[in-house]
C-alpha cells in the first residue's frame, strides 16, 4: 500500500507548490527599500523648471510617488485611476517623470489629465536608480516619517487600489499627525 | 569636463557632424567616377556602379559606445557588469543587455569607478537599491540554501533509492522451479 501512497503524496505536494507558483509573477523583483527611508533627491519641477522639489517637502504627510513617462503604455492604463484618486483628495500624488522629455511629459499630462500635486523631471534616470526603478510605472507609498511602506510594481489596478493601497494609506494617515512644520 | 579628455556624449555628437560633411564630399567624388564607369561594357559597369554607389554608406557605420579611456578601469567596469543582472531582461547580465536600464547602470558603474569606489562598494550600492536579485550569481544565504543544494540533494535521494532497490532485488530468493508433481497438478487445475 505504501508503495503507491508515497509517490502519490509526493505528486500532491508537487502539485500544491506548482499551484501556488501559478499565482506568482516570476518577473517581479521585491523592493529592498520597504521600511527604509525614501531616497533623498532634489529635482526640478516639470511645469516650473526653475523651482526644485525635494522629498523633505513632503515630510509629515502620507504621500504617493508615481513613476511615469509619456512613452510608457501601461501608464496610460493606470492614469484614469490616478486622476480619480487625486479628485477624491485622499492622498497627494507626486509624479516622477522618468527618462522623458519635458515637453512630451507636459503634453501627455495636458492630454490625459494631471493628478499630481507636482511632477519632477528625472531626465537621466539617476533618481530612478536610487528608488530601484526597473520598469514604468511604479508607485511608492510613503508615510509621514518619510519611510517607504509599499511599492507597486506595474500599473495600479482597481483591485490593488481597493485592497492594498487605500487601506494602507488610511492606516498610515491615522498614525501620528505631522510633528514639525514643513521647512 | 576635462579639457583634451574624452567626454563621451558631446564628442560623439561632434563626430556625427563631421561624418555628415564627409559624406557630402564623398557623394560628389562618386558622381565623377560614375561618369567614367558608364563607358565600361554592360554588366561590369552595372556592378561597379552599384558598389560605388554604396561606398558612402561606410560613413554611417556605428562606433562602439565611448568607453572609459583607461583599460584597467574599463576591465573593472566590464567585470562588475558581468556580475550584475539586468532587471529588465532578467536572464542577462548588464554587460550583455541592451536595455536602457542596463546602459544607465553601466554608466553608473563607470562613474563610481572613476570616483574611486571599491568593487564591493559598487555591488553593495546596487544590492541596496535592487535587492539580492541584481546579483547574477545568487548569494549563499539561508533563503537560497535550497536553491544551491537542491540539485545535489535530489541526486543523493535518487541515488539512495536506487541503491536500496537494487540491493533488495538481489536479496530476494530465486523462485524454485516447479517439481514434476506440482507441474501436473497445475495443468489439471488449468484444464479443469
Amino acid at each position: 500500500m505504501l508503495r503507491f501512497l508515497l509517490p502519490l503524496c509526493v505528486f500532491l505536494v508537487l502539485v500544491a507548490f506548482l499551484a501556488v507558483g501559478l499565482t506568482l509573477n516570476p518577473r517581479e523583483v521585491p523592493s529592498p527599500l520597504i521600511n527604509k527611508p525614501v531616497p533623498a533627491f532634489t529635482l526640478a519641477q516639470l511645469h516650473k523648471p526653475d523651482m526644485v522639489f525635494s522629498q523633505k517637502d513632503m515630510q509629515g504627510q502620507v504621500w504617493l510617488l508615481n513613476v511615469w513617462a509619456s512613452w510608457c503604455v501601461s501608464c496610460r492604463e493606470e492614469h484614469p485611476l490616478l486622476v480619480e484618486l487625486a479628485k477624491s483628495g485622499v492622498v497627494p500624488l507626486v509624479g516622477l517623470n522618468y527618462k522623458d522629455k519635458a515637453d512630451e511629459g507636459k503634453a501627455w499630462l495636458k492630454r490625459l489629465g494631471d493628478p499630481y500635486l507636482l511632477s519632477v523631471t528625472d531626465t537621466d534616470g539617476r533618481v530612478g536608480i536610487d528608488f530601484g526603478v526597473y520598469g514604468v510605472p511604479e508607485t511608492f507609498v510613503i508615510d509621514r516619517q518619510g519611510i517607504i511602506r509599499y511599492k507597486q510594481i506595474g500599473a495600479i489596478t482597481p483591485q490593488t487600489l481597493e485592497r492594498k493601497i487605500l487601506p494602507l494609506v488610511r492606516e498610515l494617515q491615522r498614525n501620528s499627525a505631522p510633528a514639525a512644520p514643513n521647512s | 569636463m576635462n579639457p583634451g579628455g574624452f567626454n563621451g556624449e558631446s564628442d560623439a555628437y561632434r563626430r556625427d557632424d563631421a561624418r555628415a560633411a564627409m559624406m557630402k564630399r564623398f557623394s560628389g567624388m562618386v558622381s565623377h567616377v560614375l561618369h567614367a564607369v558608364r563607358a565600361l561594357p554592360g554588366s561590369a559597369s552595372a556592378v561597379i556602379v552599384i558598389l560605388l554607389a554604396l561606398l558612402p554608406m561606410a560613413v554611417w557605420s556605428a562606433e562602439a559606445v565611448p568607453t572609459d579611456q583607461d583599460p584597467v578601469r574599463e576591465n573593472r567596469a566590464m567585470h562588475l557588469s558581468e556580475q550584475l543582472r539586468c532587471l529588465v531582461c532578467q536572464n542577462q547580465s548588464i554587460a550583455e543587455s541592451n536595455a536602457e536600464l542596463a546602459v544607465d547602470l553601466r554608466r553608473q558603474i563607470r562613474e563610481q569607478i572613476r570616483d574611486g569606489r571599491s568593487d564591493a562598494e559598487i555591488v553593495d550600492f546596487m544590492v541596496q537599491r535592487y535587492g539580492d536579485f541584481v546579483l547574477y550569481r545568487p548569494p549563499l544565504k539561508a533563503t537560497t540554501i535550497l536553491l544551491w543544494t537542491g540539485p545535489a540533494l535530489l541526486l543523493l535521494i535518487g541515488a539512495t533509492i536506487l541503491v536500496r532497490n537494487v540491493r533488495a532485488r538481489r536479496r530476494r530468493p530465486e523462485e524454485a522451479a516447479l517439481t514434476e508433481e506440482e507441474h501436473r497438478q497445475a495443468e489439471l487445475i488449468l484444464k479443469g
